[in-house]
């Protein structure tokens, strides 16, 4: 660690405390937002539901769940994927294997089996810092993803190695229209949604943004970082699991180990770099950026050269866009589009007079 | 008996592959602090690169001398434009941004130069050799061999040249370095350019193994146990890490690999870094950092 680039002073560290005042005066702006969430299946067609509005939701979940581990807790882990695939596996299982439990609690189970399966993965994280600690996350991606492709009992021996959920329905409610589908999806983000906004103004969310900001610090004034690091990838985990269930039922229907491969971690991480790290709001913007700006290239591509280009060379472009992206966020604004738009919200608010 | 060494010594070899992609990564980590994940996609760029120059009819040494080239100005312009804007950012905030620049190279690489799997001929026959009994590779020898030159000419290079000198004071002492007048910017270009070197030599073997496709880039996977047994800094790690997972690897999956379902070797060497880490939290040969509050 030597060779740290310590050629100008560093900025000072800002922690992204948001004031409880503010809460009341959003109270409006949320209800409504929600109205707007709940009705959308009225308003848009299928295709919207199915292939835009569920994995933006899943997948801002999912970047959530990332969010609280690497953007609060400041452990940065590139084996996000990995944990999906053990709460997609553990649903698929429970709804198998234990058929009276309700779809709830199956999804609620496998939360917690991945937040199990997570703290494990967790355990190194006491001894093991940075980019150490980065690649040993690597591990879990490459293990888990064997796991699941090797042993046939976690797929339930089936010939195609591929999961499907037994029943998407709740009491009298069959969810498993595209409807029903956005529903559960939208209830379970929203839910999960509130609870890490709590979290992270609790005790629980500070003693991690203490450990981020500096863990030997936060030792000395008395936070058990072992057991606080251990428990935000405990967290995270459950989070990351719900999202991989809701990704493998709400959304594709089918699921095997490949849809959660290292690429799926990759997605995730630039989910909340693009977004914003450490910030709840952060994970929805850059959810909704990265499933968007695909579809919009390709319109674009489509518009401008008329399908000459071969779809090969558009998914090159969009990588190079992506990577280019990336670097800009990172040089630009760091905290990524949630800043971008608090930015632009506050400059609004004193428009024209600035001065 | 047999049987056991050839697993051995032919994981050894093949560790030697895996040494080389991780040098490129140790030399930008020990002078500028970057995690560079992108040495995968610049071992991809520069594999294909040097694949469609000798297809378009240029001779082997002017193909790679003008991938060498390439690669140097592509150092030039990574520093300016990705590092040199990030200058004192976290070394989280860096490897991000590597993380994007290889999806710039990968995306470019393949854009310009297409997707399909190209073949390498280097000249050198993959034929068995038997050397006391035991049967080698030819093209894992000369792979280890050359390693073994291009240890040798780093380690020439930065302990005989004033280069090297600054190089190595810079990884020292950044705010020193400075001060005594050694031109920052200037050593981390070269010292990308001398990462994009390694990685062509690291491409062209991997490439001649297994094709120009794009699998060259996810090779950086394969690395990075390699770097955490080794430690981030230590060139010499970085081969004694290839060394120790290349023969660990093989042997475990002959060995412990039927017994738990075959096809271990994707995690096996992330497993033995992890326990590796728990004896030595920096790894082999890695500095230990010393945190102030």
């Amino acid at each position: 660690m030597s060779a740290s680039l310590h050629v100008f002073p560093s900025p000072p560290l800002v922690a992204p405390v948001e004031l409880v005042v503010s809460r009341r005066r959003h109270a409006w702006v949320w209800l409504g937002l929600a109205l707007v969430l709940a009705s959308l299946p009225w308003w848009v067609s299928t295709y919207w539901i199915n292939a835009i509005l569920i994995p933006t939701l899943v997948l801002s979940l999912a970047g959530l769940g990332l969010n609280l581990l690497t953007g609060y807790t400041g452990q940065t882990s590139v084996g996000a994927a990995g944990f999906m695939a053990v709460g997609a596996f553990a649903t698929y299982g429970l709804l198998l294997r234990v058929p009276p439990l309700p779809l709830p609690l199956a999804l609620l189970g496998g939360g917690v089996i991945a937040a199990g399966v997570g703290w494990l993965f967790g355990l190194p994280s006491g001894r093991i810092k940075g980019f150490y600690l980065m690649v040993t996350t690597l591990a879990s991606q490459f293990f888990l993803e064997w796991l699941f492709v090797k042993f046939p009992w976690f797929y339930n021996n089936a010939s195609s190695g591929t999961i499907s959920a037994p029943r998407l329905q709740w009491g009298g409610w069959d969810l498993s229209g595209p409807g029903g589908r956005y529903g559960l999806t939208l209830a379970c983000v929203a839910l999960l949604t509130w609870a890490a906004a709590n979290l992270v103004r609790s005790q629980t969310g500070r003693n991690w943004m203490a450990v981020r900001d500096m863990d030997t610090a936060a030792a000395v004034i008395g936070i058990p970082v072992e057991r606080v690091k251990r428990q935000a990838f405990a967290v995270s985990s459950f989070y990351l699991g719900i999202a991989g269930a809701l990704w493998a039922f709400a959304y594709l229907g089918t699921a095997s180990a490949s849809s959660f491969d290292i690429n799926r971690s990759f997605q995730i991480l630039f989910i909340i770099i693009i977004g914003g790290m450490g910030s709840l709001a952060g994970n929805f913007i850059g959810a909704a950026f990265i499933s968007l700006l695909p579809i919009a290239l390709s319109a674009a591509g489509q518009w401008l050269l008329g399908g000459a280009v071969d779809p090969g060379q558009i998914q090159n472009l969009q990588k190079i866009l992506f990577g280019v992206l990336i670097i800009g966020f990172l040089i630009r604004e760091p905290d990524g589009l949630a800043r971008l738009l608090t930015l632009w919200r506050e400059r609004l608010a004193v428009w024209p007079l600035r001065f | 008996m047999e049987f056991f060494i050839e697993t051995l010594v032919g994981g050894l070899l093949a560790g030697t592959m895996y040494s080389l992609v991780a040098i490129g990564f140790v030399l930008i980590y020990k002078a500028s602090g970057v995690f560079n994940f992108a040495q995968g996609a610049m071992l991809l760029f520069s594999a294909l690169t040097f694949v469609t120059l000798h297809e378009k009819g240029l001779g082997f040494l002017p193909a790679l001398l003008l991938t060498a080239a390439v690669m140097a100005l592509g150092a030039v312009l990574i520093e300016r434009w990705v590092l040199r804007p990030l200058v004192n950012r976290s070394q989280i905030t860096l490897f991000m941004a590597t993380l994007g620049l290889s999806f710039i190279l990968e995306g470019l690489a393949q854009g310009l130069m297409g997707a399909e799997v190209r073949a390498l001929d280097l000249g050198i026959e993959d034929t068995p050799l038997e050397l006391g009994g035991v049967l080698l590779s030819r093209f894992d020898l000369v792979a280890a061999a050359t390693a073994g030159v291009l240890v040798a000419v780093l380690a020439l290079l930065f302990n005989r040249t004033r280069i090297g000198i600054s190089l190595r004071a810079v990884a020292d002492d950044t705010q020193a370095a400075l001060s005594i007048g050694i031109h920052l910017h200037r050593i981390w270009q070269i010292v990308w350019a001398v990462a994009g070197w390694v990685g062509l030599v690291a491409g062209l073997l991997w490439g001649a193994r297994q094709g120009v496709q794009f699998s060259l880039s996810l090779v950086v996977l394969k690395a990075l146990p390699v770097l955490i047994i080794g430690g981030f800094t230590s060139i010499g790690g970085a081969i004694a890490g290839g060394l120790i997972v290349g023969a660990s690897e093989n042997l475990a999956e002959v060995y412990l690999g039927p017994s738990i379902g075959g096809g271990i070797t994707p995690w096996f060497a992330y497993f033995l870094a992890l326990a590796f880490l728990y004896i030595r939290p920096a790894g082999l040969f890695g500095e230990r950092a010393i945190e102030r509050v």
